[in-house]
């Protein structure tokens, strides 16, 4: 089965997939032979760090609202696609996740490397701030659902924030 | 048997008239822990909108109430507003603030 560009999926993350979704032409979509290939390759991948906030972690627990979870993603999509000349490959791991797992993995292929390099940036900003996904903290002495952003994806101020750490806000 | 304190908004009984609104909500995370379920079937009165369902829930487990300002909603998988209508057999999802990365 080929690669999606966007999962949620309880099986391990493989970045060389996502690169090859990244640069091989959608299948359902024809061959411009004039088209400009991709000169550039950048991606992300988040893994289980073992503190936080001065907390020893022992393993992280993700839980996810899949359905969703994958509009979150083909919406971020259909940003990056606004702002940049990028083909974006976005998977995120859900279930038990040890020290050192990928939880997130990006890839973005571009004909140049500046939109490659900001959309990836983009994108991980996105997914914390409006995707439906929560990870539970085990760590020496508790446990605990850390919280971050009150999702609302039509927030232009979050998104905002977004392009500016991307760096061109 | 101690005092019930009377609640401001209570599920309807699925037999009264004009109760005739069944929807299936769903929880994550914190909020799922609170009501010791993620998925839940609750009858709504006709005209119920996402507010209406919130505040049936937050009755029912006075800890949602912690999360009144900070939660997000979606009907059926998509986002929503609170004042946004439900319909029978919708899905209603209440979610906390999110963590994913």
């Amino acid at each position: 089965m080929p690669t999606p560009l966007y999962a949620v999926t309880t099986d391990p993350l493989d970045l060389d997939a996502l690169v090859k979704v990244v640069t091989t032409p959608p299948p359902d979509v024809p061959e411009e032979p004039q088209a400009i290939g991709p000169g550039a390759i950048t991606s992300f991948v988040g893994i289980v760090r073992n503190e936080n906030g001065g907390r020893r972690v022992l393993r992280l627990e993700y839980e996810g609202y899949e359905s969703l979870a994958l509009r979150a993603f083909e919406r971020i999509g259909a940003e990056t696609a606004e702002r940049w000349t990028v083909r974006m490959a976005l998977h995120h791991r859900l279930g038990t996740l040890q020290i050192g797992e990928a939880s997130v993995m990006i890839a973005v292929s571009s004909p140049h490397r500046a939109d490659a390099f900001a959309a990836c940036r983009y994108v991980i900003e996105r997914v914390k701030q409006i995707v439906p996904i929560w990870k539970r903290e085990y760590f020496e002495g508790g446990d605990m659902w850390i919280e971050g952003a009150t999702a609302d994806p039509t927030d232009g101020n979050a998104r905002e924030s977004a392009y500016r750490v991307a760096g061109i806000g | 048997m101690g005092m019930r304190v009377r609640a401001p908004i209570e599920w309807p009984v699925s037999g009264d008239p004009g109760i005739n609104m069944r929807v299936n909500i769903r929880l994550f995370a914190r909020l799922r822990d609170i009501a010791g379920a993620g998925e839940i079937e609750r009858h709504v009165p006709d005209g119920a909108t996402v507010r209406t369902v919130w505040t049936a829930l937050a009755t029912e487990f006075p800890d949602l109430m912690d999360y009144e300002t900070s939660i997000s909603t979606a009907v059926n998988a998509e986002y929503s507003r609170m004042e946004a209508p439900v319909g029978e057999g919708d899905e209603v999802a209440f979610l906390p603030p999110v963590s994913g990365g």
